[in-house]
């Protein structure tokens, strides 16, 4: 006789249901530690925990910078048809920070009906 | 609190780092380190080419034994031209109208082409103290005056950069001012000043490329008296 009696069953109903093996957990969407998630993917109430979990030395402040630069080049300059834009939204932020640092200083250029 | 013409070529430091050293950082991040490849992006090839021209101009009349100083002046050149049209945009800090940065510049530099002078051909450094042809009555005179224009040369260096970008920014400043008073109470004639700033901007712009190429190129010139 058939070692397993409901394979009869199985000829008739092929559609049957059969006991599936469980599905392969993905990649995607295994837990990762917050430290090593991206910026943009850090939960607003993560942002803490994300902050301290990153390299304050000054070997790692200079290697984010240096990261940051290479991301920014890579994707707005070292491409094949390179435009203004690049360079524009530099020397653009360029502008704003020195805004920023001097505002201490340019809060005091107000019109004045005396100087 | 008084404010001067003066306060835009202050420095303020934003927790403890004074906004020179941004500045001072811009050209680094403007020039991206050349790859290995055939074909570079844009900005790279555009950078490259001016290099080459540039070089290739500048060292043209000087011989070979001058030509160990080509990478000292094109950066130099680079250096200076970024920082005097990056200081042109609004807000930013020009290094360049500090006197001291730019005596920093060129009293080491000119010193070193005379030190290599005198190392070198010391006879012949000595002799450009004397044109050709000069009256012989003349002569003690002239070499007092060829030595103190000798020395005259860095201090000229130095402050030919910074009277000229100084100044620039100045007659930007007083010229604009001049033309947002003047908006509210007479705006055709504010529309003349406006013009007049359109212009002095435009001028400003080739000043601040002009006197980084006459820096680097007087270098030269004393280079090429000297080697």
């Amino acid at each position: 006789m058939t070692p397993c009696p409901t394979m009869h069953l199985l000829l008739l109903f092929p559609s049957f249901p059969a006991a599936t093996p469980p599905a392969p957990v993905k990649m995607a969407d295994r837990p990762v530690p917050v430290a090593e998630k991206r910026l943009m993917d850090v939960k607003l109430g993560e942002l803490p925990r994300w902050l301290a979990g990153r390299n304050w030395s000054p070997n790692g402040l200079v290697g984010g910078v240096l990261g940051g630069y290479d991301r920014y080049y890579n994707k707005y300059i070292n491409v094949k048809k390179g435009g203004i834009g690049g360079v524009a939204m530099f020397v653009f932020g360029y502008v704003v920070l020195s805004y920023v640092w001097d505002y201490e200083h340019l809060k005091h250029d107000r019109w004045r009906k005396y100087h | 609190m008084t404010l001067s013409l003066f306060d835009q070529f202050l420095s303020p430091a934003l927790m403890g780092v004074p906004l020179a050293a941004a500045a001072l950082a811009l050209p680094w991040a403007l020039f991206p380190r050349p790859t290995l490849r055939w074909v570079n992006n844009r900005l790279l090839t555009l950078q490259n080419w001016f290099f080459g021209q540039f070089a290739q101009q500048i060292f043209l009349p000087i011989n070979i034994a001058g030509h160990k100083w080509a990478v000292l002046l094109t950066s130099l050149m680079l250096f200076l031209i970024t920082l005097n049209t990056a200081g042109l945009l609004p807000y930013t800090f020009t290094p360049t109208t500090q006197l001291s940065m730019n005596m920093g510049f060129a009293v080491p530099l000119w010193l070193a082409t005379v030190i290599l002078g005198m190392r070198t051909q010391p006879t012949h450094s000595l002799g450009h103290l004397l044109p050709e042809g000069t009256p012989t009555l003349l002569i003690p005179v002239l070499i007092i005056i060829e030595t103190i224009s000798l020395f005259i040369r860095p201090l000229a260096l130095g402050v030919r950069l910074t009277a000229n970008l100084t100044a620039g920014h100045l007659l930007i400043q007083l010229v604009s001012t001049a033309t947002s008073v003047l908006l509210m109470t007479m705006p055709v004639l504010a529309v003349l000043t406006a013009t007049l700033l359109f212009l002095l901007t435009l001028l400003e712009v080739a000043v601040a490329m002009i006197q980084a190429y006459v820096f680097v190129l007087l270098l030269s010139l004393y280079l090429q008296e000297n080697v």
